[in-house]
């Protein structure tokens, strides 16, 4: 299962995201998307989950023109993560955990034990057991943000966008969901792609990397080629140190004079 | 559980319809009334068949149409606050009635036109929030505030110029009133409709309730499905304006008041609002009838007198929990 964008061109009110994009997210493959704020990464991902439409090019899911598909059939396909998640009605944890099963039911059918099973290992995933019964309008950001993330695991899709996973998350909860995007990528033979702020979670974790650095301008490959001094210093406009750990180079902002 | 709690909303239903059949500004003993049930020739089974059992199924009937109404609009701004009376629906369907009888439309029509005027205001209000800009519940709100408050001044001028002898018969269509409702059959082939329609959507409107993204991104065509939710929300408003006039608050007060009693999900909301909001309405209805008896009160004031004390109540639950209204 693959999503590919072909020469695609994005743009939001007049300011280009990206040119001519050619990308092909391939099972066991995990793109982190790197970019200052406002660059647009959040309308790229938009347009790749075809929420939203490009201004040329084409996007491919599974061989077929993306918004040529029925949304029930990109959504048994490919899922999002979106970058806010508010919660107005209600709702228990388990029956938005359960939305995930949303495109996989038929019209008039309910969810079953073993729809009701996957939403429970799910909410156990993201470390909010004992949450079922709670209301979603209670919750924190955090807590919030990871029922989202267990209701994405519920949905099944094969690839992944993730807007910001680890916004409002606590060290330990960033990786616990770093580590299942990776986990899924790997033993699934999924594809994902997440845009990040953290350099040093795109290290850690992604295989490949694709930056956004304006004017429509993009880099993509794999990670230990892009993820260098020069590239990061230039995208961010900050100066940049590396160190390099056990666990491989992990990048700083230097505190020049040039940043305040 | 939830099916028992249906099955006693449905119990009460029917009960709420005797108990409005006994009650009333001709007092009856419970024996009488049992008498008279039997017995539709005698002079209290005339009363009860023709008169009080009639108006209290058109309650049931209005009642239930409004807390759909309300249950749907909800969903579609992704505000509980929402209401077909809040949002001007109900004053676009009375202005077109209203209209409708200043011209000496036939009586027939009128429902049409009530109809007419409720997608007018429904499409006013989506049209004019929605624009091209991203969905907003709190401009949505705000927009269909002003367009109620733009309905009201148009009635006010019909008033105004209309000679007295048609005010009583107009100001019906203003307060909400019960006293001249029959209940035409297609009014309840609009409510089995819409209600199997709702129910059948009731998890696309759980989706629906998160976000028009969220319910793309999970399967649902919601442009498609917005139009539908706007259209059933539309016809039940102009269906219960048409046989009562503008009754408020029912729509706002009784999803509400289910939710913490069922939850958000709305394959348990649906079926629990349309049978409370039925027996909510014939209640209001029979205490309009018997509070200044032989006086009779518009519903829409009963409504309003308990929904608005109920509503601020749980405005102020809601700001005691954290949660936002």
């Amino acid at each position: 299962m693959t999503l590919v964008c072909q020469s695609l061109d994005v743009s939001i009110a007049g300011k280009n995201i990206c040119r001519q994009l050619d990308l092909t997210l391939a099972p066991g493959q995990f793109w982190g998307l790197l970019g200052p704020n406002g660059i647009g990464k959040t309308t790229l991902l938009k347009c790749m989950a075809g929420l939203s439409a490009p201004d040329n090019g084409s996007i491919l899911l599974e061989q077929q023109l993306m918004d040529k598909l029925p949304r029930r059939v990109i959504a048994r396909l490919l899922g999002m993560l979106q970058q806010h998640t508010v919660y107005v009605f209600d709702a228990s944890v388990l029956e938005t955990a359960l939305t995930g099963r949303h495109p996989h039911l038929g019209y008039w059918e309910r969810e079953g034990a073993e729809d009701k099973q996957k939403a429970i290992d799910a909410i156990r995933v993201v470390d909010l057991e004992g949450f079922e019964s709670r209301c979603v309008t209670s919750l924190s950001g955090g807590e919030a943000r990871r029922l989202a993330f267990a209701a994405l695991i519920v949905q099944e899709p094969t690839i992944l966008l993730l807007d910001e996973p680890t916004n409002h998350l606590d060290m330990k909860h960033q990786l616990r969901i770093m580590n299942q995007v990776e986990q899924q990528v790997k033993h699934r033979q999924r594809a994902a792609i997440t845009a990040l702020h953290d350099v040093n979670l795109a290290a850690r974790y992604c295989s490949h990397i694709l930056m956004l650095s304006g004017e429509g301008q993009w880099q993509a490959g794999p990670a230990d080629e892009l993820l260098n001094l020069d590239n990061l210093e230039q995208l961010y406009q900050c100066p940049v140190e590396s160190v390099m750990t056990s666990a491989g180079v992990r990048f700083y902002p230097s505190a020049g004079p040039e940043t305040t | 559980m939830r099916r028992l709690l249906l099955f006693l909303l449905l119990l009460l239903s029917v009960g709420s319809i005797f108990f409005a059949t006994a009650m009333g500004s001709t007092q009856m003993a419970l024996d009488e009334w049992f008498n008279a049930i039997q017995d539709s020739g005698s002079r209290h089974g005339e009363l009860i068949w023709r008169l009080r059992l009639p108006r209290a199924m058109a309650a049931w009937v209005v009642g239930s149409m409004l807390a759909m109404s309300g249950c749907l609009m909800q969903v579609l701004l992704r505000n509980p606050l929402a209401d077909p009376y809040v949002l001007g629906v109900s004053g676009g369907a009375a202005f077109a009635s209203l209209l409708g009888m200043v011209f000496g439309v036939a009586v027939n029509f009128i429902p049409w036109l009530a109809l007419l005027g409720a997608l007018v205001s429904i499409l006013l209000v989506f049209g004019l929030a929605r624009g091209t800009g991203p969905w907003s519940g709190t401009r949505l709100l705000l927009t269909g505030v002003v367009t109620a408050s733009g309905w009201a001044a148009l009635i006010s001028l019909i008033l105004s110029q209309s000679p007295d002898n048609s005010l009583r018969g107009m100001l019906f269509w203003l307060m909400g009133d019960l006293s001249y409702a029959s209940l035409p059959l297609w009014s309840v082939l609009v409510l089995v409709a819409s209600f199997l329609a709702t129910l059948g959507l009731a998890r696309s409107l759980n989706v629906l309730a998160m976000g028009e993204s969220t319910a793309r991104l999970l399967g649902e065509p919601t442009r498609q499905l917005l139009w539908l939710v706007y259209l059933l929300a539309s016809v039940l408003t102009a269906t219960a304006v048409s046989i009562a006039g503008s009754i408020g608050f029912v729509g706002l007060i009784v999803p509400h008041l289910m939710r913490l009693l069922v939850g958000s999900d709305h394959r348990i909301l649906i079926p629990a609002a349309t049978l409370f909001g039925g027996l909510f309405l014939v209640f209001s209805d029979t205490l309009a009838r018997t509070l200044l008896s032989p006086r009779q009160l518009p519903v829409g004031v009963i409504t309003a007198l308990l929904g608005v004390p109920l509503f601020l109540l749980l405005l102020n639950r809601a700001r005691l929990k954290g949660v936002q209204p």
